[in-house]
């Protein structure tokens, strides 16, 4: 009966764990896609800026936009970690 | 960045961001209405704390990028880059604060963060692409009428 008890207590420490582990993957894994998108946005958007700098204006504005809609994928994965978390 | 003309452009950065927590205000009555429906007084609350939270997000995010802009185009790779990851760590660790407390209900904060964002994105986008492709469509401006108008000529 001891035994029973154990192991029972045992796979729900486990679980619990695993749970822990699956929802820090998903918001590591959520926060690398989008730190590249921002790479790539903010690197073009200088190139388009040096190249013509009378275009800065919309450049800024179409780049803080892109930005924005990047890291709405992080909070995507910020969503379903604190939701596994539970 | 300085532009040809040596003079400063205006940090279009800020009026999106000012624009988007303008819209955010707009929506927040709707929200916290449906969050209270749906999960009671904790639920209407989180909603308004995720609703602030988001449009703090939009402007500390513009300020950062229209500073490091402004100071020197080298500067943006890395403000904007270290910005997302320091608001993305402040964000979660505001809502792993918020999450002890016993009248906030972190999956409709969580949600309404998530969902708000991408809602005001997508409602200023339409009015920034208009206006970028041709001013005189941008969506509740009459050419020439209209204090919105009036305002863009300012």
């Amino acid at each position: 009966m001891h035994d029973v008890l154990l192991a029972a207590q045992a796979a729900g420490e486990l679980k619990e764990g695993l749970s822990a582990i699956g929802a820090g993957i998903v918001y590591g894994a959520a926060a690398i896609g989008p730190g590249i998108g921002i790479g790539i946005v903010v690197g073009n958007a200088i190139t388009a800026m040096a190249r013509q700098p009378e275009m800065a204006g919309q450049v800024r504005t179409t780049m803080f936009l892109g930005i924005a809609f990047t890291e709405a994928l992080a909070l995507f994965g910020f969503v379903l970690f604190f939701l596994a978390k539970g | 960045m300085v532009a040809a003309s040596g003079s400063r452009p205006a940090a279009h950065e800020r009026r999106i961001a000012g624009h988007l927590a303008w819209h955010a205000l707009v929506v927040a009555p709707a929200v916290i209405l449906v969050a209270g429906l749906l999960r009671g007084v904790a639920g209407a609350l989180s909603a308004a704390i995720g609703l602030a939270l988001v449009a703090l997000n939009f402007l500390v995010s513009a300020r950062l990028i229209a500073w490091a802009a402004e100071t020197s185009p080298s500067f943006v790779q890395g403000a904007v880059l270290g910005g997302f990851v320091i608001r993305l760590g402040v964000l979660s660790g505001i809502v792993l604060l918020l999450d002890q407390l016993a009248f906030v209900d972190v999956a409709v904060l969580v949600l309404t963060i998530a969902v708000t964002h991408l809602a005001l994105l997508t409602w200023e986008t339409r009015s920034v692409s208009l206006t970028l492709a041709a001013p005189g469509l941008k969506p509740g401006v009459e050419p020439g009428f209209g204090r919105r108008a009036k305002l863009e000529k300012e």
